[in-house]
């Protein structure tokens, strides 16, 4: 069995401190990054993580320059699977992964306690799983719950 | 060293004042970035932000972390494998719009490394208990060990 291709991809902040807590199972697979924030990439080892630049529903050109980023990166890199813990650059990975055929996965950000996240909800149409970090928000048709990075 | 932090949208004046009146009796420097509050502290080394490439770094010498129930600083702690002592805002104090970090911290409490201080006066129990765990995150929480054991069965079940 060949290694999966995978991409991983968060905004800077939170969204990449939960990715990088996933990092130790990423690194058993042929994993690439791509982030908002290459510079803080950077700062964890990773040189060589895909640039996106950041948006969200509120900055309609900014997200079509990221969406056509986000089409070239996996058009670029042809993963098998496309995992995002946020955000929209994320979502826009997994809709441009889910064009070219790639497996996709939602992982809600942990900071969503209350209710899924606006792309996580978009997610639960888009993305072959979503998840929530939040076992009470977990519902029989998705999000399913499959624990947290905590 | 102990970091205090509130983050950068609001003030959080009475974790800060708790702190500074525990501080003279840690027996080690304690540093606050203190948001947007208006306590003056005379105990700690106080700032309003920090610059996330300082913060990083205090982050890595700090024995113990103590802060408001934002899950960014969470998370950050939990990667820099520091404990950490989490104080809820509470709405009807006017430190948030609504109570979501009370739900936070009960759905937090009883994790690796995580301990809840729901009152100031338990602050001082709270901060003890947490200088005294060593290499908090050696040890995966129940609910980690199965997000990365889902996630790596995810990926494999889609191979080439």
């Amino acid at each position: 069995m060949e290694r999966p291709k995978v991409l991983a991809v968060a905004s800077g902040g939170g969204h990449w401190e939960q990715l990088m807590l996933l990092r130790p199972t990423l690194a058993r697979f042929d994993v690439r990054f791509a982030t908002t924030e290459t510079a803080v990439a950077l700062q964890h080892g990773i040189a060589d993580a895909a640039s996106l630049p950041d948006c969200n529903q509120n900055m309609p050109f900014r997200s079509l320059l990221c969406a056509f980023a986000a089409m070239r990166i996996v058009l670029r890199h042809r993963p098998d699977v496309i995992l995002s813990t946020g955000a929209a650059p994320g979502f826009f990975c997994i809709l441009a992964g889910r064009l070219l055929g790639a497996r996709t996965l939602w992982i809600d950000s942990a900071a969503n306690g209350e209710e899924l996240s606006m792309c996580g909800k978009l997610s639960l149409r888009v993305a072959h799983e979503c998840w929530t970090q939040w076992e009470h928000l977990a519902a029989p048709n998705g999000p399913h719950y499959h624990g947290s990075v905590l | 060293m102990i970091l205090v932090t509130v983050g950068m949208q609001l003030g959080f004046d009475r974790l800060i004042a708790a702190m500074d009146s525990l501080a003279p009796g840690l027996g080690m420097p304690v540093i606050a970035q203190t948001g947007k509050g208006t306590y003056q502290p005379q105990h700690m080394d106080t700032r309003p932000r920090i610059a996330p490439a300082e913060f990083e770094a205090l982050m890595g010498e700090a024995s113990l972390i103590v802060s408001h129930a934002g899950i960014g600083t969470v998370l950050t702690a939990a990667r820099c494998r520091k404990p950490i002592v989490l104080v809820p805002r509470r709405a009807d104090k006017g430190e948030h719009r609504n109570d979501h970090q009370m739900a936070t911290v009960r759905n937090l409490a009883g994790r690796t490394g995580i301990l809840i201080a729901m009152e100031e006066s338990e602050l001082g129990a709270r901060i003890a208990e947490g200088l005294a765990l060593q290499s908090v995150t050696a040890v995966r929480s129940a609910t980690s060990e199965r997000m990365h054991q889902s996630l790596a069965r995810f990926i494999e079940s889609h191979a080439p």
